[in-house]
């Protein structure tokens, strides 16, 4: 006759708690030498790069706010906004999130975490959460550091917007920061490819690339001249679309939708990452992921996603045709930029102080010519800007060559008269001064918008 | 007889697809016993150790691990420990940071989850601050002991816990072993090495193609199995050759080494034969220098049941 063990405390074992799991996970991350050379390189290189960039004489004018890095520190957390929206989170993503599943693949401890955590979902909450918040320090460095790099290098001046009215300092803070918590969404979302990478590539390589891959292959399509409502269907456009953050009014709608958009990206990869995390038999010693099940539980849902995103916003974006950039809006952004600029270089030249409204500025803008259609992104565009001037009673005109890119900035180049727009320097009381008509940097909304007044 | 089982598995069926990993598992592993797992690659050993550790739940058939019946995966009870596949540590952390780690994932903290202590029982202590990406695979198995140990287990599942050691390290997994099956705790352990499993085993079980060929005590082993091979080095070994010759129930191999070796005699008998033989010799006044199997008894009926398994698919 045989009986079993008979303890008192012989219960079931219950699972540990997702935040002990969540703890366990962020030592093994931290561990990691390259997760602490990157936490180290984003709260450090950012201001080391800012105020570097912000001595130099020659500035990155091809990258937003990077022509005014000379004039205030507020620039500098933008420009590193760009770059970061292109490259840097991208890569951050793939580092951390693409590779916190397959880690475990690659050193074989699936197993011995399952037997330790007794619960494959708070598993990956766990991981899920404690990626979640290295990326999160990992975009706070970026922020912070190169905030304080401009600050410290150029001090806490007015920072001119994209359609050139004067954002006060606090003000300047305050978008600037939420600039960066916009990002956040997008970021969330490529997080949320790399988890899915991660679970259903297992140990390929191809996991660890994928946030990167799919960033890549966003920013490829928003250079493409598709129409708005595909372009707003990527998690890829609230990258840039904090742009209009700092126009006046700002251009929230393109906003909130990438945001949105964004948001929805992050919450269904995570999800197809969890099923297919589930659904995983941790049992099969030869599993190593499966690129079949990636591209039927992965991909076509999210290209499904993409679909069903582009007939939601299709409505909201009929009035444009194709590329939301159209002649009246084009306009509309030259004139407003050219009259908020002209009182920043009347106020250069110390002369006396002029409204946007006493100068009535107007564009009359064509495009190849006025050979062509005026619509679209090109750089054939010619602008002629008309103002008045109080007392008086000759209008005052400029001409600028605008480049308009898919994604609707535009950099106005000056074509004179020279005493307008033809210098890069003004003269002015206190010494040579960039001058800001002579080339500046715009925004065309994408989206319907009624014209002022 | 009365018996506490820490393991009571009857009728274990689990199967992946199409392969049948375990056809019918019957196992009994008693308090305070180490029971080894043999069997050929492919036998089901890790599949079994996996069902043991809740890592996969039976297809059919009844498990009770520690006196509970385990329904689903993941859900073996409080008390098992052990590891599958490896020892599963985290190359970036040292030694006492992959223990420290996993104590606080069980909601303890480093200084009362005898960390030291488990360290100093494994014979890790001089290493306990190096980084585990550093470690010979003899460090890593005896590491992974160590957070086996940590739980404080009633029931310790190892699969090849030899692999990689060295002597010395061999020493002290099998002191950790044989002291914890004295304080009552259950050991199962699969491995290919029949020394360890002959030095550490009471009981052994031998699997293959998924099923149970032999379950039970390493004696009982020997004495089911046929005649063995013994290797005879005596001072004469002419004289010992005639002798083995005339004794009845002895048969003498004769392509049994290298010339070097001719020495050396290797005969086949039964243990009784070879007493007899023995006796013969001393009478003879030939010195017995060395009298051992060829391959242990374990290996031999390992070797025996495992191919007439093979033969009857």
């Amino acid at each position: 006759m045989t009986a079993t063990i008979a303890h008192d405390h012989a219960a079931v074992a219950r699972p540990v708690s997702v935040a002990r799991g969540y703890r366990f996970e962020l030592v093994k991350l931290v561990s990691q030498w390259r997760i602490r050379v990157l936490v180290l390189a984003c709260w450090i290189a950012p201001a080391l790069f800012v105020a570097a960039v912000s001595q130099q004489s020659s500035l990155p004018v091809d990258t937003l706010f990077g022509r005014w890095m000379h004039a205030t520190g507020w620039a500098g957390p933008l420009v590193m906004l760009g770059f970061a929206g292109t490259w840097a989170l991208p890569l951050l993503t793939s580092v951390v999130a693409g590779d916190v599943f397959a880690s475990e693949d690659r050193l074989g401890t699936w197993r011995h975490l399952l037997v330790a955590v007794r619960s494959p979902r708070r598993i990956f909450a766990a991981k899920a959460l404690a990626s979640l918040t290295v990326i999160l320090l990992l975009v706070a460095g970026l922020a912070v550091s190169s905030a304080a790099g401009g600050i410290v290098a150029v001090g806490n001046q007015p920072l001119v917007g994209l359609d050139g009215h004067l954002l006060t300092p606090p003000d300047a803070a305050g978008r600037v920061l939420l600039a960066w918590v916009c990002v956040l969404a997008p970021t969330l979302a490529l997080a949320a490819i790399g988890l899915l990478g991660s679970v259903a590539l297992g140990r390929s390589p191809m996991g660890l690339l994928l946030p990167a891959l799919v960033a890549l292959a966003l920013q490829l399509a928003q250079m493409l001249p598709l129409p708005v409502a595909v372009r707003l269907a990527l998690p890829g456009y609230a990258f840039i679309a904090w742009n209009g953050l700092f126009t006046s009014p700002a251009q929230l709608g393109p906003l909130l939708i990438g945001i949105v958009v964004s948001l929805v990206w992050a919450v269904t990869a995570t999800a197809l990452a969890y099923l297919l995390f589930l659904r995983r038999d941790f049992t099969n010693l030869a599993y190593d992921g499966s690129e079949r099940r990636a591209v039927t539980a992965g991909v076509l849902p999210l290209v499904g996603l993409v679909a069903v995103t582009v007939a939601v916003l299709a409505p909201a974006t009929a009035t444009t045709t194709g590329s939301g950039i159209e002649q009246d809006k084009v306009q509309r952004s030259v004139a407003t930029a050219f009259a908020h600029l002209y009182r920043i270089q009347t106020k250069q030249l110390n002369r006396p102080d002029v409204t946007e409204a006493q100068l009535k500025a107007t564009a009359t803008c064509n495009k190849g010519g006025g050979t062509i259609a005026a619509e679209g992104p090109g750089n054939d565009w010619r602008c002629v800007v008309s103002w008045h001037l109080p007392d008086v009673e000759a209008a005052g005109t400029a001409i600028y060559q605008l480049d308009i890119t898919a994604d609707g900035r535009f950099v106005a180049d000056g074509d004179g008269p020279k005493e307008v727009n033809g210098f890069f320097l003004v003269r002015t009381p206190t010494g040579d001064a960039p001058n800001p008509l002579w080339q500046f940097d715009g925004n065309v909304e994408l989206l319907p918008t009624a014209p002022k007044g | 007889m009365d018996a506490l089982l820490a393991i009571r598995a009857r009728g274990i069926t689990k199967c992946f697809g199409d392969v049948v990993a375990l056809d019918g598992i019957d196992l009994d592993v008693a308090q305070g016993q180490v029971h080894g797992l043999v069997g050929p690659n492919g036998a089901g050993k890790t599949t079994l150790l996996g069902l043991m550790l809740g890592l996969a739940v039976a297809d059919s058939g009844r498990l009770e691990i520690l006196g509970t019946r385990v329904r689903r995966a993941l859900a073996a009870p409080d008390g098992v420990a052990g590891f599958v596949d490896g020892p599963g540590l985290y190359p970036s952390l040292t030694a006492r940071q992959n223990l420290a780690a996993l104590a606080a994932l069980r909601g303890r903290d480093a200084r009362s989850a005898g960390i030291d202590d488990v360290l100093d029982q494994v014979g890790l202590t001089d290493v306990a601050d190096d980084r585990a990406y550093g470690f010979s695979l003899g460090m890593r198995q005896r590491l992974g002991l160590a957070a086996a140990l940590l739980a404080k287990p009633r029931l310790l599942v190892l699969d090849e816990p030899s692999n990689g050691l060295d002597p010395a390290g061999k020493r002290h997994v099998h002191g950790v072993l044989t002291r914890l099956a004295a304080d009552g705790t259950s050991v199962v352990l699969s491995s290919h090495r029949m020394d360890d499993v002959e030095a550490l085993c009471s009981e052994v079980t031998i699997v293959a193609t998924g099923r149970v060929v032999f379950s039970g005590p390493l004696g009982k082993l020997a004495a089911e199995n046929d005649e063995l091979d013994y290797r005879l080095l005596t001072s004469d070994p002419q004289a010992a050759r005639r002798l083995a010759v005339d004794t009845a129930g002895i048969g003498v191999v004769d392509d049994a080494g290298p010339r070097h070796q001719a020495e050396v005699l290797v005969v086949r008998a039964l243990v009784p034969a070879l007493d007899e033989l023995v006796v013969r010799l001393v009478h003879a006044d030939i010195a017995v220098r060395e009298l051992a199997p060829v391959v242990s008894p374990l290996e031999a009926a390992f070797l025996a049941l495992t191919e007439q398994q093979e033969a009857g698919r």
